[in-house]
């Protein structure tokens, strides 16, 4: 009888922090749609289909604190031998709060020697980025990190 | 016409894994953003990058509106051989930009 009670109370905390985050949200200019947890997730499957996605092996290098939505460096590294028989894919980019959850796919083999790739990006939100990458073995790996943004990239600007 | 810069290095010991760097000048127009008078500005990116060596694809991205203006991307290759590696960026509104880059691999 402990545990629903339990469940219940942290639902309800859950619950009352995220209407705090909504409260706080209308002070903030209007703006357009933005990709929510569940596109992400779609977006996710659009890549995976239905394999399990674990955590582990992939690196994702971006900044914690981030002034310029603008132009964010990224970088993701696989831990990988880059063989024959065991090499990375692809890697693919999602963002969370970006009108659009899609950031980049980088499609690679066995011949790139080092499973890396840098790009910059743009967030227009402090918002979580994840990193998958697809094995030669068919398996999913994935790091996500979370990341401040002080000035947005300008998604909802006038000009 | 845009403007690239491609960084190759010129000489490889064969078996060597190299890094490339590439930036295209591009606007990578959202497709998001409104004029005043509340018209949306439509989208205009580059939506694919690709890095052949002599003729044979080695890498390969689909870019989204998320990535930067003046798209950079770096990535690794092995050299094997000799020869010269192919970059094209293809995108919205017709763009198409080839640009290419000599190894000599010892």
């Amino acid at each position: 009888m402990r545990e629903p009670d339990k469940s219940t109370r942290r639902r309800f905390l859950v619950s009352a922090g995220s209407a705090a985050v909504l409260g706080a949200a209308p002070i903030m200019t209007l703006r357009p749609a933005e990709a929510t947890p569940a596109m992400l997730a779609s977006a996710i499957r659009d890549v995976t289909g239905a394999a399990v996605v674990r955590t582990g092996k992939v690196k994702l290098d971006v900044p914690p604190l981030v002034e310029n939505g603008n132009t964010v460096p990224l970088t993701v590294s696989v831990a990988s031998p880059m063989t024959a028989d065991d090499h990375v894919k692809s890697i693919h980019v999602f963002n969370e709060k970006n009108p659009q959850p899609n950031v980049g796919n980088f499609y690679l083999g066995e011949r790139a020697g080092r499973a890396q790739i840098s790009t910059r990006i743009r967030l227009a939100d402090s918002q979580k980025i994840v990193a998958i990458a697809k094995l030669s073995d068919g398996s999913f790996w994935s790091a996500s990190v979370d990341v401040v943004v002080t000035l947005a990239a300008c998604t909802d600007e006038v000009i | 016409m845009g403007s690239v810069l491609i960084n190759v290095p010129k000489k490889a010991s064969r078996g060597q894994v190299i890094e490339i760097k590439t930036l295209m000048s591009h606007i990578m127009e959202t497709g998001f953003r409104h004029l005043a008078t509340g018209e949306l500005i439509p989208r205009d990116i580059i939506t694919s990058f690709s890095c052949r060596f002599n003729g044979e694809e080695v890498f390969r991205a689909d870019l989204f509106p998320a990535i930067s203006a003046n798209p950079f991307i770096a990535f690794f290759t092995t050299a094997t051989e000799s020869g010269t590696f192919e970059f094209s960026w293809i995108g919205d509104r017709g763009f198409s930009e080839t640009a290419s880059a000599s190894i000599a691999v010892e």
